[in-house]
């Protein structure tokens, strides 16, 4: 395998992106990635993460005031194509004019790498991506999966200081998607190399992040490793976005949540006041005997999916909207069923609703 | 029945197709080889009429290819870079151009040709020199070449191409010569194609510019065809043929890539034809 050397540190300083057409694509953004970190920018459509990921790649400058740098090197100025960076684009962007083998050493050529040295990191860059038997094969004559792995091979070639990939798995079929986000995992932890990944999957996000910046409507909503984004989301907007989320609507009561279902304890100092929300798994079914002192919910079961390694219940009554929570799928229920639920006070969390 | 109906149909268009198309070539041509035409091929067949035309109108022939070439040469030089530039341009300036592009198709030849001759035709040197044909030629075909490699660029993302290929650190130049023409290759062999044609067969524009002196073979033969034995205007026919013949063929054999090209073939209207 190539050996690369520890991917160089990126930093962002106050980029914003204003667009020709006065879209406010990217609020002053400030981004520090260590070298050989994946970085995930995550987001609905829109938000503005194909915007950070040109402003880092050279294919848009931010706004004045805004700075880019690699390790020590200021790279605002500088273009693309002087960036040393490797790009992997959503549409793969290979060339049709040129077959496997030549379009993974087209970097290595117009950067006039001598031949021998050519020759031998193509033939790697084959090898580790398993596509030895096509390199002679025309760009048209590939599958999906085959022309994502030459576009990375063809960006790793290059040995590129960043590499910069831009939803890169979408245009393929779930199945693909899993085999090669498997794939480029365990590459990119061999590799060390400083990585930005730009996905709306949040699936995706989560395998492959070191950490993930959640993005909404051009700006930050939080940046912190998978877990934590998951397990302590910075707000309503994040917990939606990662993950399935319940809200709890309800009165603030001496440390109490008072609902429709019942009554739930807070945990202390709870910031959220009559707002709590939770995950499908941190609920529990109680038993008719129990009557835990953190309090209960009482509601219907009123839609079951049985999902074989676990299953999925919609209950209503508890709150002013349904909860979803997640159930041991060898128990008997059914659509009508009463239940109770158990929640532990810090599985509540309190969150900002704003977005 | 319905098939039947399908197929008499066909063969009624085959035939008329060769009726109009093919038929009145091949006499015109014969005629060209005939002692005398009004007695018919009973006065026997000769080349006489064809060496009468090659010795009469060799420099119509000379310069015809030569303006034919010139044309060709400038509407590369100029239209395969501003269809690409075209092409990457994302701007209603651009829009703006490609449409001022198509304009001297909207004006008749005729019109083209006085305007030229009112702007520069004091300029006695210029209006007497073949390269005054030339401007006019380019004027009118330079916008075939480049809709014809606009369209095949179009048919490509061809900016994700490029943004591709300067990631991996190819230059502005780079990337236009291993990126940008490779894949407008089969645009360019059709412009180039369509612009030697319409050159070589150019009438209209042609005829008001030409001067006794430079006259390029389809003046020729409306002067031939007006002043001369109809055996030595058909003899032109033939000459003409020769001419534009090798000169396809030719063009399409040096396009002929290695490898099977796969471009799709760019839809580009074919012009009415001029003479
Ligand atoms: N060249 C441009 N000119 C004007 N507006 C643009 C341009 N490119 C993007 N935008 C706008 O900027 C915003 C952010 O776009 P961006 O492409 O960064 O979103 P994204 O997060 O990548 O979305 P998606 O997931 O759909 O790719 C959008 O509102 C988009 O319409
Ligand atoms: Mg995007």
């Amino acid at each position: 395998m190539t050996a690369h050397s520890i991917g160089v540190p990126v930093r962002l300083r106050a980029c914003a992106k204003t667009f020709r057409d006065g879209t406010r694509a990217l609020e002053p953004l400030d981004l520090s990635i260590q070298g050989g970190e994946t970085l995930v920018l995550l987001g609905p459509s829109g938000c503005g993460k194909t915007t950070a990921l040109r402003i880092i790649a050279g294919l848009e400058s931010p706004d004045p005031g805004g700075r880019v740098f690699f390790g020590d090197d200021e790279v605002t100025g500088v273009p693309i194509e002087k960036r040393k960076v490797g790009m992997v684009f959503q549409s793969y962007a290979l060339f049709p004019n040129l077959n496997v083998a030549d379009n993974i050493s087209y970097g290595l050529k117009v950067r006039r790498v001598e031949e021998g040295e050519r020759r031998r990191r193509v033939e790697s860059m084959l090898q580790m991506m398993h596509l030895a038997p096509l390199r002679e094969r025309r760009i048209d004559q590939l599958s999906g999966g085959q022309k994502q792995r030459v576009a990375l091979a063809r960006a790793l070639a290059v040995q590129p200081r960043v590499l910069l990939m831009d939803e890169p798995l979408t245009a393929l079929d779930a199945k693909l998607r899993e085999e090669l986000r498997l794939e480029i995992n365990a590459l990119l932890r061999s590799l060390r190399i400083t990585t930005v990944y730009v996905t709306h999957d949040q699936s995706e996000a989560m395998a492959l992040g070191d950490r993930i910046v959640v993005m909404s409507h051009g700006r930050v909503a939080q940046i912190g490793a998978p877990r934590e984004v998951y397990h302590r989301p910075a707000s309503a907007f994040v917990a939606n976005f990662i993950g399935t989320t319940n809200r709890l609507d309800g009165q603030p009561d001496e440390g109490w949540l008072v609902l429709p279902g019942g009554r739930l304890k807070l945990p202390e100092s709870f910031v959220g006041g009559g707002t709590a929300y939770f995950r499908p798994e941190d609920a529990a079914i109680l038993d008719e005997v129990q009557s835990p002192p953190e309090g209960a919910l009482a509601g219907t079961v009123s839609a079951v999916s049985f999902l074989g390694d676990r299953m999925r219940l919609l209950v209503e009554g508890v709150a002013s909207e349904p909860v979803i929570i997640e159930a041991d799928p060898r128990r008997e229920l059914r659509v009508g069923d009463r239940i109770r639920l158990g929640i532990e006070p810090r599985r509540l969390l309190g969150l900002r609703s704003d977005s | 029945m319905q098939r039947n109906g399908l197929f008499i149909a066909q063969l009624l268009f085959t035939l008329l197709v060769c009726a109009f198309m093919f038929v009145p070539v091949v006499l015109s041509v014969m005629a060209g080889f005939t002692a005398n035409y009004i007695r018919g091929f009973s006065s026997g067949l000769t080349l006489r009429w064809l060496f009468e035309v090659w010795g009469l109108y060799k420099d119509a022939i000379g310069l015809s290819l030569v303006i034919a070439l010139a044309c060709l040469a400038v509407t590369l030089i100029v239209g395969v870079p501003t269809a690409y530039f075209l092409a990457k341009a994302n701007h209603w300036t651009t829009r703006l151009v490609e449409e001022l592009l198509v304009t001297p198709l909207a004006v008749p030849g005729l019109a083209i040709a006085l305007g030229l001759i009112i702007t520069y035709g004091g300029i006695r040197e210029f209006r007497s020199h073949w390269t005054f044909i030339l401007v006019g030629h380019v004027l009118y075909t330079l916008p075939f070449m480049v809709r014809s490699v606009l369209a095949v660029l179009s048919s490509i993302d061809l900016k994700t191409l490029e943004e591709g290929a300067a990631s991996l650190g190819a230059s502005y130049w780079q990337r236009f010569f291993t990126i940008g023409l490779p894949n407008a290759r089969s645009g360019i062999v059709a412009g180039a194609l369509m612009v030697l044609t319409l050159s070589v067969g150019e009438f209209n524009i042609t005829w008001m510019l030409h001067t006794p002196i430079n006259k390029t073979v389809p003046v020729g033969l409306a002067d031939s065809y007006a002043s001369m034995r109809i055996e030595i205007g058909s003899a032109y026919t033939t000459v003409f043929l020769l001419m534009i013949v090798p000169l396809l063929l030719l063009i399409q054999y040096i396009a002929e890539p290695a490898r099977p090209s796969r471009a799709k073939a760019a839809v580009v209207p074919q012009p009415a034809g001029s003479t």
